[in-house]
Order: structure tokens, then sequence, then C-alpha cells
């Protein structure tokens, strides 16, 4: 933050309500799918929707806590960070998102 | 006892305490459904209503007690009950139903008791209570909202501070009429506003009575030849409504008239607990203090635990424990006993374990080993240390089972199912060698059977339900246990549960098979494996419309759609749906196919109509859920082309009847089927079968498939179930059938519909 205007590139992508608690939805942009998951404290998180084992579709996944165990083999990941269960370094790339009166702000520059 | 009665949790037979032949065995007359009109005390003759006379040189008196019903208009009308007999439990459950409306009047012990009993019969309870607070004579008020907080989290309505005025209705009640206006709808009414000593005919007699029959302490009424127990009598202007004075007051009586020395009655402090499962609560003696005690309390808002020492000069004279009543045996003990406990206050209320060695850290060894034999180990069934351990020695039990048989400590909410098991490492030794529990997942503890055998008790109808209940070390649990969770409630309460997508596998929730490519396979049902030129023109269709890159015969007789894209999920549907092709379940912990050869219909060795079987099988079953996949499959002759000996249900046709073979799989570990037996008629075929799937439903662990379940309980003991116990099995059968009468509906017309479709959308796309 060296005092340049960084512009705001959130966007509005969705209300809460929209997405189920312990759940998820997808956004699609140019590059990828993102996943938007919402927690059983109703806290979002959004992560690409690709698992780092064989690219599972991570928003069809069950949320617990603040993790998601992926459809296809089970690796589960944490949401806050994207790092794989049993892995060190970040797998799948997170981006930044709040919650503002009920809607999902959503940064794709990235964590 | 008309408490577990109504609850379900025992049986008729379970709460009479003698059958007639014990009497007859002990050479008592037994004069049963006779009313006692009259004692002539001068002759000593008692005389019946039919006409009974019968002389005595001493009489007893047990009379009992009445319940009070309230002076208000309408309480004449049918189903306005009192919970105070059989009759009484009988009526009510003649009434409830899933789903109806029960009021209880009054938010005491036995009021809180017949409505966690109705609410586990199904009925939607709401509670009216005089006070501002439940149970105000054993709870202070942090208490009571605990108490208020669980029974609502169990779907109880609780209105305090509310009065009845009338019960409305014209023969039968249809709604309670408050004070304050309010109406509240109701199919059922129970008042539990309190009792009355029964001393009706004491009184009439001559006998000296206050409130209730007045006795002295070895039980005698004013005429000597005359003794009176229980809750007909008065003592020092108390009367009597728990279990434990009584017995204290027949022992001195049985002493009394065998001419033996006896200590007298004195009305000992009892303790008080509440038989709602999984709401640990006991209260003694003088609760509430007053300016001359002194308060220790533990408070744990998050659990749900408050506890509350009274003392008095250094001397607990009251308690209150709520969320963890563990060591109120121990508190009533000390209580009781009028111990000095300023040498431990720092840490009495922690309990014994860490009161008596503040070094070692609590555990259920120590704690037991620590209590008297008349401590109170089970409270839902009233066991003591003494007892159970008694037991252990008696019978040589040698496990927790065994324990449960024999005594039923810890068979309820299984809350001091660690207790009794430090009794018994306590009482064995080495001896105790219990086989290693398998927790169900890193979130609890608890092996999948005892998780189950605990909703079961606990009545417990929602996965934050249970997870509080039993302690999960997660907030929300894992993707192991949720689907667990899910599937044991959805088994338990049929119609009721509320089933948590959320908590499904991606295919259960997505009505699909999801793919390593992230598409779906879709697979239409064909019952029995028959389909016809429209079924398969609307399947061609589908797959040229949404350009659906393969289709496959699977090996279970059914056409597979592979590489559908989600979004087009629900148009595939709306089409299939159109030519009448619903879900086929293939994505599920579910009944899949009934794989059928073209049995005698066309086949020139054909004994039967296996075809025709197969359809009415899986018009029975299609749409059950189960622990894991289910396959069926109906052979018409011993040449057995539908593969029967390899399915979960294989049917194989003979000339007289059908066999019927569980436990089959084709898959990485292959068995063969179990003959389970013969039967003669397709209604017997249905009959079995739906017996069989239930017994399967309910006790195999989530994610067992029928063979590992078989090997694991023995087909011996599923022969037992669904062969040779017919009336089991009829319950059984019957359980199956009402739990489908809530799970036929097509999942495919459920969320091919606008409101549902959208989710199969991105919420957003961005250019």
């Amino acid at each position: 933050m060296d005092g340049t205007l960084v512009s705001d590139e959130s966007i509005d992508v969705a209300g809460l309500e929209e997405i189920p608690r312990r759940g998820a939805r997808t956004v699609v942009t140019q590059g990828e799918t993102i996943a938007l998951f919402r927690t059983g404290e109703d806290r979002v998180f959004a992560l690409a929707d690709r698992c780092p084992h064989r690219g599972g579709p991570l928003s069809h996944g069950i949320v617990h806590g603040e993790r998601v165990t992926c459809p296809l083999h089970n690796w589960v990941i944490a949401l806050a960070t994207g790092i794989a269960e049993g892995e060190e370094a970040p797998c799948v790339p997170c981006f930044r998102v709040r919650v503002e009166d009920g809607r999902i702000l959503l940064s794709l520059n990235g964590a | 006892m008309l408490s577990p009665l109504l609850a379900g949790d025992k049986r008729f037979e379970d709460i009479v305490i003698n059958d007639f032949a014990w009497y007859e065995r002990n050479n008592i007359r037994l004069v049963a459904g006779e009313h006692v009109d009259w004692i002539d005390r001068k002759e000593r003759i008692i005389q019946g209503a039919a006409g009974t006379k019968v002389h005595y040189d001493l009489a007893l008196l047990a009379t009992g007690s009445n319940p009070l019903a309230l002076p208000v208009p309408g309480r004449e009308l049918g189903n306005v009950l009192t919970f105070r007999s059989i009759a009484d439990v009988e009526e009510m459950l003649a009434i409830t139903r899933p789903g109806c409306r029960a009021v209880v009047i009054g938010g005491g012990l036995l009021g809180l008791e017949a409505a966690h009993g109705l609410s586990l019969r199904g009925a939607a309870v709401s509670v009216i209570h005089l006070m501002p607070t439940l149970m105000e004579r054993q709870l202070d008020a942090s208490a009571a909202h605990l108490l208020e907080a669980a029974l609502t989290a169990r779907g109880i309505t609780i209105l305090t501070a509310t009065e009845t005025e009338a019960f409305l209705g014209d023969e039968r009640v249809r709604a309670v009429r408050l004070k304050d206006g309010r109406e509240i709808a109701a199919d059922l009414v129970v008042m539990a506003v309190g009792i009355r000593p029964n001393a009706g005919l004491a009184r009439a007699v001559g006998l000296s009575c206050g409130r209730g029959v007045i006795v002295d302490e070895t039980m005698r009424t004013s005429d000597p030849a005359i003794f009176a127990i229980g809750e007909c009598v008065e003592r020092d202007g108390e009367t009597f409504g728990l279990v434990a004075p009584i017995w204290e007051m027949a022992k001195i009586a049985a002493k009394a008239i065998a001419g033996m020395e006896t200590e007298g009655f004195r009305s000992a402090a009892a303790m008080t607990r509440l038989k709602v499962s999984g709401i640990d609560l006991a209260s003694a003696g003088r609760f509430l203090g007053d300016a001359t005690t002194e308060d220790i309390v533990l408070r744990d808002a998050a659990r749900g635990v408050y506890r509350r020492l009274v003392l008095r000069e250094d001397r607990i004279v009251g308690f209150i424990a709520i969320g963890d009543a563990r060591d109120a045996g121990w508190h009533f003990q000390l209580m009781r006993d009028g111990v000095d406990i300023d040498p431990i206050r720092d840490t009495v209320i922690f309990g014994p374990a860490v009161a008596e060695s503040a070094e070692s850290p609590p555990d259920p060894l120590a704690r037991t080993a620590s209590l008297p034999d008349e401590a109170e180990i089970c409270g839902c069934n009233g066991v003591s240390k003494g007892r159970i351990t008694a037991a252990i020695a008696e019978f040589g039990l040698k496990t927790i089972e065994d324990v449960r048989a024999k005594t039923k400590a810890s068979a309820s909410c299984g809350s001091c199912t660690s207790e009794v098991e430090a009794l018994l490492r306590a009482t064995l030794g080495a001896a105790y060698a219990p086989a290693p529990v398998k927790p169900m997942c890193k979130c609890t503890e608890l092996s999948h059977d005892e998780v189950r055998r605990r909703i079961a008790f606990g009545a417990l109808k929602s996965i934050p339900a249970v997870m509080q209940a039993f302690e999960w070390k997660t907030p929300d649990g894992c993707a192991s246990c949720r689907p667990a969770l899910n599937f044991y409630l959805l088994c338990a309460w049929p119609g009721e549960y509320v089933d948590d997508a959320q908590s499904r596998f991606v295919n259960e929730r997505m009505h699909a098979n999801i793919q390593k490519d992230g598409t779906f396979s879709v697979v239409p049902r064909m019952w029995g494996g028959i389909t016809n030129a429209r079924e398969l023109r609307a399947i061609a269709d589908v797959v040229e419309k949404y350009a659906i890159p393969e289709v496959k015969i699977t090996g279970g007789q059914r056409i597979d759609m592979l590489g559908v894209r989600r979004e087009d999920l629900p148009a595939v549907w709306r089409d299939l749906n159109a030519a009448g092709l619903v879900s086929g379940h293939a994505y599920g912990k579910a009944l899949r196919t009934v794989k059928t050869c073209v049995g005698s219909e066309w086949c020139r060795f054909g004994t039967q109509n296996s075809t025709r079987m197969g359809i009415a099988l899986e018009k029975m079953a299609w749409g059950s859920w189960h622990p894991h996949k289910v396959k069926m499959a109906v052979s018409g002759c011993p040449r057995n082309c539908a593969e029967a000996s390899i399915k979960d249900f294989g049917v194989i046709a003979t000339e007289s009847g059908w066999e019927l073979l569980v436990g089959g799989n084709g898959g990485i570990k292959l068995r063969g089927t179990d003959l389970l037996c013969k039967v003669a008629t397709e209604a017997e075929v249905l009959e079995y079968c739906a017996a069989f799937l239930q017994l399967y439903r309910e006790e195999a662990r989530y994610l067992e498939r029928t063979a590992p379940w078989i090997e694991r309980v023995g087909i011996e003991y599923v022969r037992a179930r669904v062969v040779e116990d017919e009336e089991g099995r009829a319950a059984l059968a019957a359980r199956f059938r009402h739990a489908q009468s809530f799970s036929q509906s097509d999942p495919w017309a459920e969320h091919s519909g606008r409101d549902h479709a959208a989710k199969f959308q991105p919420v957003k796309e961005l250019a």
C-alpha cells in the first residue's frame, strides 16, 4: 500500500441468501469458474472451483466448518487459505470477497 | 413409570411390578378391579363394592393420589385428560398421531415428562405454565431458562406466566383459551397441574386426616390396626410424590407390621430428576437459598451447564444441576450426610474426582469409585451403583450391553455409559476387555450404532440437535458424519425429518452421478428393465438436443446418458419427465435397479412371471434411502439369467414359489447370496423384501452394503428377524411402507421446476 489509489474492483456477484448455508454457488469468469462458499456461520469465501488433485468441482463438495471436501476423491481444502489438508503450499487460488448489506462483493485480483 | 410408557421407552409389562402369577406364588390373594366401599373398623372387615368381605388383623392403605383437574369450563370435553394412570396413557396414545396438536397444562416435573413423551410420539406439543418459570418447585430461574431452551430446541412450545381460561369444543376439545384471550388449537389436552392424596376412604371411616392420611413414624394411622403408605399419607404436615421416600415408607411399615425395630420414618431429602432424555437435570433440598445461605455457582452458558450449591455453615442444604448432572449423586450424598465441605470448598462444585484429588484429571473411574453404593448412576432408569456392581458379580456380566440388558443402567439416554464402564472396570479389573469402539469419524467418540441408539432414544430430529446433544467436536461435522447423520435421522423419523441437502453427497444433491470431468450422468428408471418406443424416442431426442456425448446400457438394465452438463440437468429432466420417465436413483445410497429375466411370459424354461415380480418389487421399493446402494434382481428359473445371487436382495423362481436370497455383491469383493427362505406367493416376496430392507435400513451402518452387514451380524440373525419372527416381520414391513409413503416422489420433477432450476446455473456470469 504505497498510497496510490488502488481501485476497488469488487463486483457485486450475488446476495448472501442465494448461497445455501454450508453450500456453494459458482461465478463464471473469462478465466475460470470461481466457487463462492457460505459456511454455517455465514462467512463467505471465494476459491477457484478446481481441486488441486484431479480438478474436481469444489463447489459440489460438502462444506464443514471452514473447509470443503472435494466430491471426487475427498480431498479436504481449507476455505480461508486454499491449502489442502496434508499439503503445505496453497493449492487452490483464493479470491478476496466480503459481504456488505447482504451482498457478496468479489474481487478478481486474488487474495 | 408412566413417562417411559408414554415415551415408548417401556411397555406395559415392563412397568407392572408383579404379574398375577407372582401373587399366587407368594400366597397372596389379589382382588383386582373391585372398589373398596367401607372399612368396618370395629369388626375389622373390609367391604368391597361387589360384595367381597375380608376380615383383617392389620390393614394397610396405599390408595395413592388423584390428579387435580383445573376448575375451568370445558374440562369435561372429550380428549381432555389427566396423566396419572395407565388408562390415561392408553387414551393419549389412542389420540396421538404424528402432527396432532397436544397442549399440556402444567410445567412441573410430570407435565414436562408428559410433553416429552407426546413429542416423541410425533405430536406438536405446547406447554402452558402458570408460573413465570418452569419447575419452580425444583429449579431457580437460571436453571429454568436453560431447561426452557433445551425443550424449545426439541420443538416443544413453552408458554410461561400463562393462565388457562377454558377448553373450547363441542364434544371433543379443539382449542385452549388463555386468560389473555389467545386460543391455542388442540386435539388433546393433558392436565398435569398437581396431585392430591387420595384419603377419601380413610376420612369416611373416621381416620385422622389432614391433606392426607396422618401417620406416625412407623406409618400407623390413628387406628393402630391400619397402616398407610405412599402418596395418600401425610407426615409432619408433608405429603409425598417422589418414589424414593415412598419405598422407605414401605420398608418401615413392613418392619413395624412384622414387629421388628425400625428407625422410624423421617422425611429425608429426596433428589428430583427429570426423565427427559438428553436433558440432564437434578435438584434437591433448599435450592433457592435465603439470607443465611451462600451459593457456589458454575456456569458454562455455551454448553448449557449450570450448577448451584446452596451452603449453610459449610454444609450443602440444596443444589441444582442442569446440563451436566453427573455429580448430582455425590452432591446429594454430601447434603444428606451433612458433610462439612470446608476442606474441599474450592473444588466441590466440580464433583468428587476433582474435589478429592485436585491434581489428577477427572476420570469416571475415580468419580464412580468415590461414590457410595446407594448413589444413583443411571438417572433415566434409577439404577444405583450398588445394583450395578451386584448385578455384575451375580450374573457374571462382562460388557456394557450385558449391564444394560440386566439392569437398564445406561440403556436409555446413554450419558452415564462411561460411569457404568468404570464400574465394570473396577469390578472386573483386567477381565474387562471391551471391544474397541470405532468412532463414526473424528468428530465424535461414539460409534455408528451408539449414535443411532441415542438418536432414537433422545428423539433428536435435526443434525444440529444431534451434534449438540452428543458433544460433537466440530462445529458442523465433516463430509463423513454429516451424510451418515442425515440418513440416520431420515430413517428414524420418516415424514418428520427435514432432509438436509447440504449434508448429502453431490450425487444425491444433484440427483445425477458426477463424473471425473465434473459433468453428470443421467439414468431414468425403467421398471424391471422394461421400456418402450415412446421412452426410447424421448431418450434419443434428449441425447441429440443436449449433445450428450455417450449413451450406454448399464449392468442393471438401464440406459445411461453420460456427460450431461450441470446447467442442462433441469431441462433434460423436464424432457424425460414429459415422456413419463422418472429418476432412476442411479446416483444414491438408495434402491437402484431391479433386474429381471423375461420369465414365463416368453422363456421356454421360465417357471414364474419374473418380470411382473421385479416390477412389483421396484414399484414398492423405489425412492427408498439406504445405508448404501441396494440392487435387486428376479430370475424366472434356477438358470438365474438375472444374476439374482449377487444382488442385495435376489429372487429366483421355482415351480412351487420363490427363493429369496440376500447379501450378494458383485463388487470389489465377490460374495454370493445367502438363502433367506422360500416363500409361495408374490405377496410374500414383497412382504419379506420390505422387512429385509427395513432391517437393513435400521441396523446397518452408513456405507455398509448388505454383504458386509450380513457377515457382521450373521444370516441367522437376519433369518430370526425376518423369517422366524412373524410379528416382527410384519412390523418391519409396515415401517418400510410407512417410510415409503413419504419418499416416493420423483426428485427430477421436483428439481426441474423454475424455483429449483436456477440453482443449477452459475449465480453470476462475468463477461
